[in-house]
């Protein structure tokens, strides 16, 4: 027993193509109070990676400063998004202004069907996927948890497949468990859920699932204590991931006791059979 | 000249290029993106890319986001 391996196994990096990420998280920078708050959730959640996301420059002489000088890109790599774009072509042209800006390839497609639901436009995404892989893109797609659209997107050449685990911002978490895990079975390229995440048990059960990553932005940033709640999400992520690769016991329906059942002292009192195995004895 | 930048019509010098606006509106060149009528056009032509009366320019950078 002495020389038994107590550290747990280490977990190797999610690798997608030619990137490479430590964490399984995936953080966005979106709703934080302050870029210096920004800056310290995302360095406690532990994340290799951030979303961003494409806009108009603000032209007021009085603008303040801006991200660029609170996201270190030695430490994350930068993961441009097409939030707010409600069809391909408007997606595909954000990818590509990202790209000029950033120099890279990394996008994380999103072409949305309504501002009030927020749900990925099933047709628009996959024809905007196809345009940009086809461009050199590599391609993480933002989509619902149809696996039969994942199949699709995967089919279409995307990098990685990132199914909602309810609408964006909700906070609902992994509303279909089962579709998610239907999803894992179908796939072969990474599958993160993005999109929904509420609370910390929310990634743990995602990564419990199986799959390769979370992304999520407001669940932190608009906790009521977001630097709290990064640290939780990192833990929770690690715990989920350990949980995953742990292998754990099936559920059953009746117990198996965890102490021996042999060497029993004599019980006090008397032992009917069906007070020992129940009413079916 | 008139041409619309950001959805605002705005008033540019005759002969102005993508490189002289940036440069006017004291934007960080690595920092941002510049569509043209729709097409992208890349940091290395904002030089040689003179404006035109009626041009509708898209000017981008990063922001927070999900």
């Amino acid at each position: 027993m002495s020389n038994m391996n107590t550290q747990p196994d280490n977990d190797p990096p999610l690798v997608m193509g030619t990137y490479e990420f430590a964490s399984r998280l995936f953080v966005g920078t979106g709703k934080y109070a302050s870029f210096e708050e920004m800056q310290a959730a995302l360095l406690l959640s532990g994340t290799d990676c951030v979303t961003v996301a494409v806009r108009r420059v603000n032209l007021d002489p009085k603008a303040g400063p801006s991200i660029f000088d609170f996201i270190d890109r030695e430490r994350y790599t930068i993961l441009p998004n097409t939030a707010g774009c409600f069809d391909a072509p408007s997606a595909v042209r954000t990818a590509q202004l990202s790209r000029e800006i950033l120099d890279t390839n990394l996008v994380k497609l999103e072409v949305l069907g309504d501002k009030r639901t927020l749900l990925p436009d099933p047709v628009g995404t996959l024809e905007a996927t196809r345009e940009l892989v086809a461009d050199g893109f590599d391609v993480m797609v933002y989509t619902s948890d149809d696996a039969r659209q994942c199949v699709a997107l995967q089919e279409a050449g995307a990098m990685a497949v990132m199914p909602a685990g309810s609408p964006i911002g909700s906070g609902q978490g992994i509303l279909n468990p089962n579709a998610i895990r239907i999803i894992l079975e179908l796939l072969s390229v990474p599958v993160i859920v993005d999109a929904g995440v509420g609370t910390a048990s929310d990634v743990a059960i995602a990564m419990e699932l199986g799959v390769e990553g979370v992304l999520l932005n407001t669940a932190i940033a608009s906790a009521q204590k977001p630097l709290r709640m990064a640290a939780a999400m990192r833990d929770a992520c690690s715990a989920g991931r350990n949980a995953f690769l742990a292998g754990r016991i099936p559920k059953k329906l009746y117990a198996t006791a965890s102490s021996p059942t042999a060497g029993l002292i004599q019980p006090s009192a008397p032992q009917t059979k069906a007070g020992v195995l129940g009413k079916h004895a | 000249m008139k041409i619309k930048l950001n959805g605002y019509q705005r008033e540019v010098p005759a002969g102005a290029s993508i490189a002289d606006l940036i440069a006017e509106l004291d934007l960080a060149p690595e920092q941002v993106a510049v569509e043209r009528n729709r097409m992208l056009v890349k940091r290395a032509q904002h030089g040689h890319t003179e404006l035109v009366d009626g041009d509708t320019l898209e000017i981008v950078s990063l922001v927070g986001g999900g």
